[in-house]
């Protein structure tokens, strides 16, 4: 790497949360710039990625557990939530929960958690870190929701029944004999659910949410450079590697996760991942 | 009748049924009809370019096997809105540069001048004199094809599982009779895939009606356009002043965008029970993730 190459790195490879230069390469922009920078911006959307799954994750569960639920409340709620989230634009739902976040009163909650004290104030919803993600965490909610469902419907009945038979409170069975299937059955369009989101985290610039001093998502940044060297044929690419090589991350190790849920199984019962992504939500 | 020379005169519904009447909102109620054109548009280009990767896909000669799985396979690991993005502006400098290539022989140099580029002007695509509509279909027209790229490779996808899902039996069978491996394909396994490809066909209909809103970030005035137009905060030089009234603009695109997926999934499953009536085994496609 030439030395100018590494100045591109140190003024733009952290650009995107703020540190390094300022101002955003306007002329002489060389393939460094472009790799530097909208390397940087990636930094956002693996910020998305791994927030929004590892949160959206619990609520999927508790929203799958409620949609099998008898009572009805609760199959009403988590069914009306799935079919609002998966039924609609995740770009219209960016843009409507924008305009609903600048509504909001601007009031200011002060959270006492002995160790912190936290200052949580309503603005913070109209910025992307707070609002985008709020918005990605329920659309993943609902996606993986309508997942874990199916796949608990198609826990083997045998178990559950054994379960019962040995007396399990309904708080055992689940963890110890439904969670375990509904997560082997499940894990493969698991798999896919999380590259789609890591995908879609890069409309979050480009829906309501303005980018705060420039600091946008790799794809924000590729954008840039095309609109300011006229020329796709160079940003395009670098974004595609970099989401490439993002993508075969997460099979990597989603794959890892898949190998130890399948572990007790013979190899031919075991589920393989199809990676089947890049369905638009 | 209603009379709307006076809007600042009347109040309450009158003052709406006025709002809702004007000439820009009559623009925003065409562009819903420029999302079911798009649909429209996009739905058959998507399968006939479905069917030509997955049959490339499964040929045996590695020159068009190569092509057929390469597109299916790229589509898939890069964010499609990338595509939206590049395939338009891509396409469009492709097709100016050929025309200065061919018309303008005689400049010499590059199109691209540093952060520019130019093209002599009768390359310009469509010319700079052209009228609106010419401009406002070459947008269009590009919007389609980016579209139809994407949704070409997922339906690939789609079809290339269903081809493999077909018995293969029934193939063995054909074969067995002396069908040549044209026959095979076009008498068995064409007609067969398409029950296992319903499933997977749906799902795409129901993605690719999420993605319309994407035409947005392509620069056309399609419905989130207008919505932001219509829907942000007007002073008193306006006809009509009002608040910053976006929200319900978008509410209202969120209710038509719930109302085709309901409807689409009435169409599907009434197709589907159409469809498997008469097969005498029980059929039950893999499901597409998600």
């Amino acid at each position: 790497m030439s030395a100018s190459c590494l100045a591109s790195f140190q003024d733009y490879g952290l650009r995107a949360i703020g540190y390094g230069q300022r101002i955003l390469p306007k002329s002489d922009i060389t393939l460094c710039d472009q790799f530097a920078l909208i390397g940087s911006g990636l930094i956002w959307n693996v910020f998305f990625g791994v927030l929004a799954v590892c949160l959206g994750y619990w609520f999927a569960m508790a929203i799958a557990v409620g949609k099998a639920s008898e009572r009805g409340i609760y199959r009403r709620f988590s069914s009306g939530f799935i079919f609002l989230f998966r039924g609609s634009p995740l770009f219209i739902q960016f843009f409507f929960a924008y305009e609903l976040f600048v509504l909001l009163p601007k009031v200011g909650v002060t959270l006492d958690l002995w160790i912190a004290v936290i200052d949580l104030e309503t603005r913070w919803l109209t910025r992307a870190w707070l609002g985008a993600l709020l918005v990605l965490i329920c659309n993943t909610t609902a996606y993986s929701a309508e997942i874990f469902y199916g796949a608990l419907r198609a826990s083997p009945r045998g178990e559950i029944e054994a379960a019962n038979a040995y007396g399990m409170t309904p708080w055992q069975m689940f963890w110890k004999v439904q969670w375990p299937n509904m997560m082997r059955l499940a894990w493969p369009s698991y798999t896919n659910e999380a590259i789609f989101l890591f995908h879609a985290t890069t409309l979050v610039f480009f829906s309501g949410f303005p980018a705060w001093r420039q600091s946008g998502d790799a794809l924000y940044y590729a954008n840039y450079f095309a609109d300011k060297t006229f020329n796709p044929f160079v940003p395009y690419p670098i974004i595609a590697f970099y989401f490439i090589v993002l993508t075969l991350l997460i099979i990597l190790i989603f794959g890892l996760v898949n190998r130890r849920l399948n572990r007790h199984l013979p190899d031919a019962r075991r589920s393989r991942l199809m990676i089947r992504p890049n369905l638009i939500r | 009748m209603l009379s709307c020379v006076n809007p600042d005169q009347i109040s309450g519904l009158a003052w709406l049924g006025c709002y809702l009447s004007t000439a820009k909102h009559m623009a925003f109620y065409q562009s819903f009809l420029i999302v079911l054109l798009l649909i429209a548009a996009v739905a058959p280009l998507a399968i006939l370019l479905g069917l030509l990767s997955a049959s490339a896909s499964r040929a045996r000669f590695f020159l068009i096997r190569l092509p057929g799985t390469l597109y299916i396979a790229m589509v898939r690991g890069i964010p499609d809105i990338v595509f939206f993005l590049f395939v338009p502006l891509a396409l469009d400098q492709g097709i100016e540069y050929l025309r200065h290539r061919s018309l303008c022989s005689d400049q010499t140099g590059s199109v691209w001048q540093g952060n520019d580029f130019v093209v002599c002007d009768i390359a310009k695509m469509p010319l700079s004199s052209a009228s609106q509509w010419v401009h406002d279909f070459y947008g269009f027209a590009l919007a389609v094809v980016a579209f139809a790229l994407v949704f070409g490779a997922f339906a690939g996808n789609v079809i290339a599982g269903a081809m493999a899902a077909v018995p293969k039996a029934q193939l063995e069978t054909a074969e067995a009779y002396g069908m040549t491996r044209r026959q095979v394909y076009w008498r068995i396994m064409f007609r067969q895939m398409w029950i296992y490809a319903l499933p997977g066909l749906s799902n795409l209909w129901m993605i690719l009606i999420k993605a319309t809103p994407l035409l947005f970030l392509l620069g056309i005035q399609d419905i989130v356009y207008w919505a932001r137009e219509l829907g942000g905060a007007k002073t008193s030089a306006f006809t009509y002043p009002h608040p910053d009234w976006r929200i319900w603009y978008f509410l209202g695109l969120l209710v038509f965008y719930l109302m085709m997926t309901w409807v689409s999934e009435r169409g599907f499953t009434y197709l589907n029970k159409q469809f498997s009536r008469g097969q005498s085994m029980a059929i039950n496609p893999q499901k597409e993730g998600a």
